[in-house]
């Protein structure tokens, strides 16, 4: 039985897990990470990373087979032939959607770290007072400067590249030195600046790629292959990051094929003792004791968690006291913006292939600017010159076809805008025992989608896409609007939300389950409003602080 | 303060018309302007449980879509199509990638093919000169544009548009493709934003 007891469990091995990991084990405990997924070792498990296109069978689109074997990321284009293997299986482990929903998941160690985005930005000030200010949901019961250290602590550790701008909007941050905007972004960006006064800034992304060697990683190789796993070790993710720092104190032990059925609660302590566990290829059951659990499943399977952990004393689920367990459901919406032309530079281009573009921070409902809507939003994209994809119908046929598209053609600039969604007590997930997956567990129902003030944002964030690239001086430009349904964003949030008070939200401002004060949620769940900004550096940050809090409290024997 | 509508934005902005592209992030994180070619017959959001079995594709199949290759992208100073196994490749994609309906279109299309030839040089597509078959894809270019700017959203693509599409894929994508025709470079280990670039030379990959 003793090799069955930790200091802590930490369940799920992404984003947020890797850092509780690596934070606790960092303070001396003895951690027990838990990973529903297979194994995936760092550069020998990025199978198809160092192939060359030619390689690729179908050369990168996607086959029959691997669509039937993955027919939710159709929804969308970031999975294809390369990347598919980290991508779920979907009829392994289904869900119901009462109203559509977009869960793309990657259920294996390191999670979504090896197939995020990586674009990093803070939160800012009024983030964490909108709530308040609005009367919208409840209220955050932290604040930015609650914050700030640990954004520090995260970006030094990650590697984060970024320009600093003393945007109050963005707050700047440690950053690496910055990736370079390509010759038409920096003239785009300096008329945008000129035509809007400086209220309107066109930057460089921040992202989690290393523009130089740190912490003993190798800097960005600028191949763009990021979402097949970096055997450089350059972007951060799990494998290249957290779990090597955890994985050096000898306090470790990570099991892959472990389903986290439900956490143990004791009702005389009123706390939590461990977790069950459902070994995903033997179907063994194991229990493992802790003195305290961090979960970090994902934002939606956290909550699952959290619901399949009822007892008598709480039959809706762990932590669902205050009603709003499940609740709250948030993403950022998108896949909404404009492209548009640019004229000349065709004696310039570009060398390597930089797996980051440009980012423009959020301008709306600030600093004096009203709209008829709440919150903002802030857009990436690119400019890039048409390769030899690019569909030119009146291109024919033969070799002025051929010789046309052995070279590039003229520059384009599209993007798209990514929108906060504001709480919503009816956006929500619920156990559907009717539905069972292929452990014979309940599965999630979903029922969720944007209101009134998103879909007002929308005109915005089509409109003034438009305006921005009109204004500097681009011919044809289009806005579009291809359309969201919720999760599509890949930014789920606010299953289990942090507030000031037990009777309204899941969490204290510790990251606390308020009916079980030894289980803290640090993923996605905690959120309780969204921003506009890509979420993934705030899961680092509050997870440290969370696990910086726990240590502490542990050895204080308060929890 | 009078709060403004939501569709009021600078004065320069004028009413902008709509488009709805189905354009989807292909590799890159961030999203590009124009279309991808045959994003309409990859990017299918439909997922093919199984086909029906289709009948075999012959060797006389494979040596006509040869044929189709390397008029489409004929050899100039650097290899064409028909350096790449063309044939085979549209053959094992369509048989892999494409739905039965798509299938089944480009199937059929080989046979409409020789038929056009044979109507309109007396022979099959392998048995005409260059000089006929060339003029013949000019002539199933120009109709496949027009269909597809007709056709409905979900029908099938025109067939040639099918063979046309595979053949640029099949040879860019291919090693004499991405490293000759185009330029590939594995690891190239910078990122430079402005380097100057005279016509006639190669695109990156």
């Amino acid at each position: 039985m003793t090799e069955q007891s930790f200091d802590a469990i930490v369940v799920g091995s992404g984003i947020s897990g890797g850092w509780a990991a690596k934070e606790l084990t960092e303070k001396g405990l003895k951690v027990l990470m838990l990973e529903r997924g297979e194994n995936v070792e760092h550069i020998t498990g990025y199978v198809n990373a160092l192939k060359a296109p030619w390689e690729a069978p179908h050369r990168d689109r996607l086959s029959n087979k691997t669509r039937e074997e993955h027919p939710i990321p159709l929804r969308d284009g970031f999975m294809h032939e390369s990347n598919a293997n980290y991508w779920v299986k979907d009829h392994d482990s289904p869900y119901v959607e009462t109203r559509p929903f977009n869960w793309f998941r990657g259920y294996h160690v390191g999670g979504r770290s090896l197939m995020w985005g990586r674009q990093s930005y803070r939160w800012n000030k009024f983030d964490y007072e909108a709530n308040l200010n609005e009367g919208v949901g409840t209220d955050w019961p932290i604040r930015y400067e609650d914050m700030a250290p640990w954004y520090d602590h995260a970006e030094s550790w990650a590697g984060i590249s970024g320009s600093h701008e003393g945007m109050e909007q963005l707050p700047d941050g440690n950053f690496l030195p910055p990736m370079e905007l390509n010759v038409v972004e920096k003239d785009v960006a300096a008329r945008i600046k000129t035509y809007y006064k400086d209220s309107r800034r066109m930057i460089i992304g921040r992202v989690a790629n290393l523009s130089v060697a740190h912490n003993g990683r190798n800097n960005c190789q600028y191949r763009n292959k990021c979402d097949l796993g970096c055997p450089f070790g350059a972007y951060f993710s799990t494998q290249s990051s957290t779990l090597p720092a955890a994985v050096k104190t000898g306090n470790l032990t990570l099991r892959p094929f472990s389903i986290v059925t439900k956490i143990v609660y004791d009702k005389d302590t009123k706390k939590a003792t461990g977790v069950e566990v459902l070994d995903a290829e033997t179907r063994q059951t194991y229990t493992y004791n802790s003195k305290i659990v961090f979960l970090n499943a994902s934002a939606m399977n956290t909550a699952w968690v959290l619901m399949n952990s009822a007892t008598d004393v709480w039959p809706d689920g762990l932590g669902s006291s205050s009603g709003e367990l499940g609740h709250n459901i948030m993403d950022h919406h998108f896949r909404v913006g404009a492209s548009g032309d640019v004229e000349g530079f065709l004696d310039r281009y570009i060398f390597g292939r930089r797996a980051n573009g440009f980012y423009i921070p959020r301008f709306r409902n600030l600093f004096g600017d009203k709209r008829d809507y709440t919150r903002g939003f802030g857009y990436q994209g690119s400019a890039d010159r048409g390769g030899w994809q690019r569909d030119v119908a009146e291109l024919g046929i033969g070799a002025a076809m051929k010789t046309a598209l052995t070279q590039p053609g003229h520059w384009k600039v599209g993007m798209t805008a990514f929108g906060e969604i504001i709480p919503n007590h009816d956006n929500r997930m619920t156990l559907d025992k009717n539905v069972k997956d292929k452990w014979g567990l309940p599965v999630i129902n979903f029922s969720a989608e944007i209101g009134p003030n998103e879909k007002k944002m929308r005109v915005d964030m089509a409109n003034d896409a438009a305006e921005m690239l009109e204004a500097a001086g681009l011919k044809n430009v289009k806005p579009y609007d291809n359309g969201y349904a919720v999760g599509q964003g890949i930014h789920e949030m606010g299953t289990a939300r942090m507030g000031h008070d037990p009777k309204s939200s899941v969490l204290n401002k510790h990251n606390q389950v308020w009916d079980a004060t030894n289980v803290f949620v640090t993923d996605g769940a905690c959120m309780a409003s969204s921003s506009c900004v890509n979420p993934s550096l705030t899961y680092m940050a509050m997870t440290a602080r969370a696990a910086d809090f726990a240590v502490d409290a542990l050895k204080k024997g308060d929890i | 303060m009078s709060t403004p509508k939501t569709t009021e934005t600078h004065p320069m902005n004028k009413a902008f018309p709509m488009i709805n592209r189905r354009e989807a992030v292909y590799r890159l994180a961030v999203l590009m302007g124009g279309a991808m070619i045959g994003s309409e017959l990859f990017l299918r959001g439909d997922s093919v449980p199984d086909k029906n079995p289709m009948p075999a594709f012959t060797d006389a199949d494979r040596v006509t879509l040869d044929a189709v290759g390397a008029t489409v992208i004929p050899k100039t100073d650097i290899p064409g199509a028909e350096a790449v196994d063309i044939g085979a490749f549209m053959i094992m994609m369509v048989t892999d990638c494409y739905s039965e309906k798509q299938h089944q279109v480009f199937q059929e299309g080989i046979g409409k093919l020789n038929a056009a030839s044979a109507a309109k040089f007396g022979g099959a597509f392998t048995a005409i000169t260059p000089e006929q078959k060339t003029d013949l894809l000019n002539e199933l270019d120009k109709e496949q544009r027009e269909y597809n700017g007709k056709k409905k959203k979900d029908e099938p693509a025109h067939y040639f548009r099918m063979m046309k599409e595979l053949s640029v894929i099949g040879y860019f994508s291919s090693e004499i493709g991405a490293t000759q025709a185009v330029h590939y470079i594995e690891v190239p280990g910078a990122f430079h934003g402005d380097v100057p670039y005279k016509q006639g030379d190669r695109a990156w990959y």
